[in-house]
């Protein structure tokens, strides 16, 4: 056979050629389309932010009041999420909302951590912090720090917040961004959730996203 | 806010009101307002904490909620939790309309009352007072259960 292929001209040589690349070809992406086994993967969340925010770094300081980075948290997925602690409603239904999402990931639990980040740090101690968040649950860390280690990290993640008027019985409020943001085990974000999405569906995406980063 | 986002919201707020068979209900002594599944999410450390309350009008005439107070809190507010171009903002509501023979939900992420600096130590399963003042001059007690800050 390779004989004879070789005593045949240059140019139907050639020709041969084509089909066979053709083959090899068909067969790469057959073998690719075998490899991602079952139907492609659907998510509940905003799945854009991929790819469009830097990877998960910073530098501030838990709930026990350690200087941590992001490095402390790889290999788990990461929830993050920026609120402050004199924030009545909205801070407690979504730290709430994540803790129900955590006791429905069952042992899964285990691969994820809710970073709950302060925009308020000038009231938000490590100690004040540790007393919040572990009113709603395990697996969530405070993390709060200087005026300026916070704006860095708010500005990383395009995250606003500013603070309001005195409310007229020496409090005041902080406005600030509603995003939760998902990240995979290497940092990477993955994921972009809202106070307004359902527990079941982040508990969905949790759930898959924790699947596919982390083998069995 | 406009008339059209206020009656939206009081839509929203009326829809989210779910009963439950659970709860007590606090009859109308003195004005025609009845209030159910009253509670407050209590914080640790004295944080400002979250009133929630459905409250039902069972005239044929509008009440207007003016604001609240507490002898187990220094300040009750009447505020309201929005969420507007990915940020979330609070801020003070002078009066909530309830309508003739409706009802408002005080709700998480909705009108809420903030309570702040406990005039003693408030435990979860305790009941703490707050009193309902009314555009009219009417006022209604109602007796708030304290449910721990994960709550829901």
């Amino acid at each position: 056979m390779t004989h004879a292929a070789h005593r045949l001209p240059t140019r139907v040589r050639r020709l041969i050629g084509v089909p066979r690349l053709l083959l090899m070809a068909t067969l790469a992406l057959f073998l690719v389309g075998c490899a991602q086994s079952g139907p492609p993967l659907v998510w509940k969340l905003n799945t854009s932010v991929a790819g469009h925010l830097p990877d998960l770094q910073f530098r501030l300081t838990d709930d026990a009041n350690q200087v941590v980075t992001a490095k402390n948290y790889l290999g788990k997925v990461v929830v993050l999420y920026f609120g402050y602690t004199h924030c009545p409603d909205v801070c407690p239904l979504t730290l709430t909302h994540l803790h129900m999402m955590m006791q429905k990931l069952g042992p899964l639990a285990k691969d994820a951590r809710i970073l709950f980040v302060s925009v308020d740090p000038a009231r938000d101690t490590p100690a004040v912090m540790h007393a919040y968040v572990t009113a709603f649950g395990t697996h969530m860390v405070g993390l709060t720090g200087t005026e300026s280690e916070i704006r860095a990290m708010a500005k990383r993640y395009r995250v606003a917040f500013n603070r309001g008027p005195s409310n007229g019985h020496g409090g005041y409020e902080v406005n600030h961004s509603s995003a939760i943001y998902i990240f995979g085990v290497k940092g990477k974000v993955k994921l972009l959730a809202t106070p307004a999405d359902s527990v079941p569906d982040i508990t969905h995406d949790m759930r898959q996203l924790i699947q596919q980063e982390i083998a069995p | 806010m406009t008339a059209r986002r206020f009656m939206l919201a009081t839509a929203i707020a009326c829809l989210a009101a779910a009963p439950a068979a659970t709860w007590a209900v606090t009859p109308a002594v003195k004005t025609s307002i009845t209030v159910t599944h009253a509670w407050v999410r209590l914080l640790p450390l004295d944080l400002p904490a979250g009133g929630y309350a459905v409250i039902i009008n069972n005239s044929a005439t509008p009440a207007r909620l003016t604001g609240a107070s507490s002898p187990a809190y220094r300040s009750v507010m009447l505020h309201q939790s929005t969420q507007s171009g990915g940020m979330s903002r609070m801020h003070m509501v002078k009066q909530l309309v309830i309508p003739p023979h409706g009802r408002v939900q005080l709700a998480p992420g909705s009108y809420h009352l903030m309570l702040t600096h406990a005039t003693h130590t408030i435990a979860v399963g305790d009941k703490v007072p707050v009193t309902l003042h009314f555009a009219d001059g009417k006022t209604l007690t109602v007796d708030f259960a304290v449910r721990p800050a994960n709550a829901h």
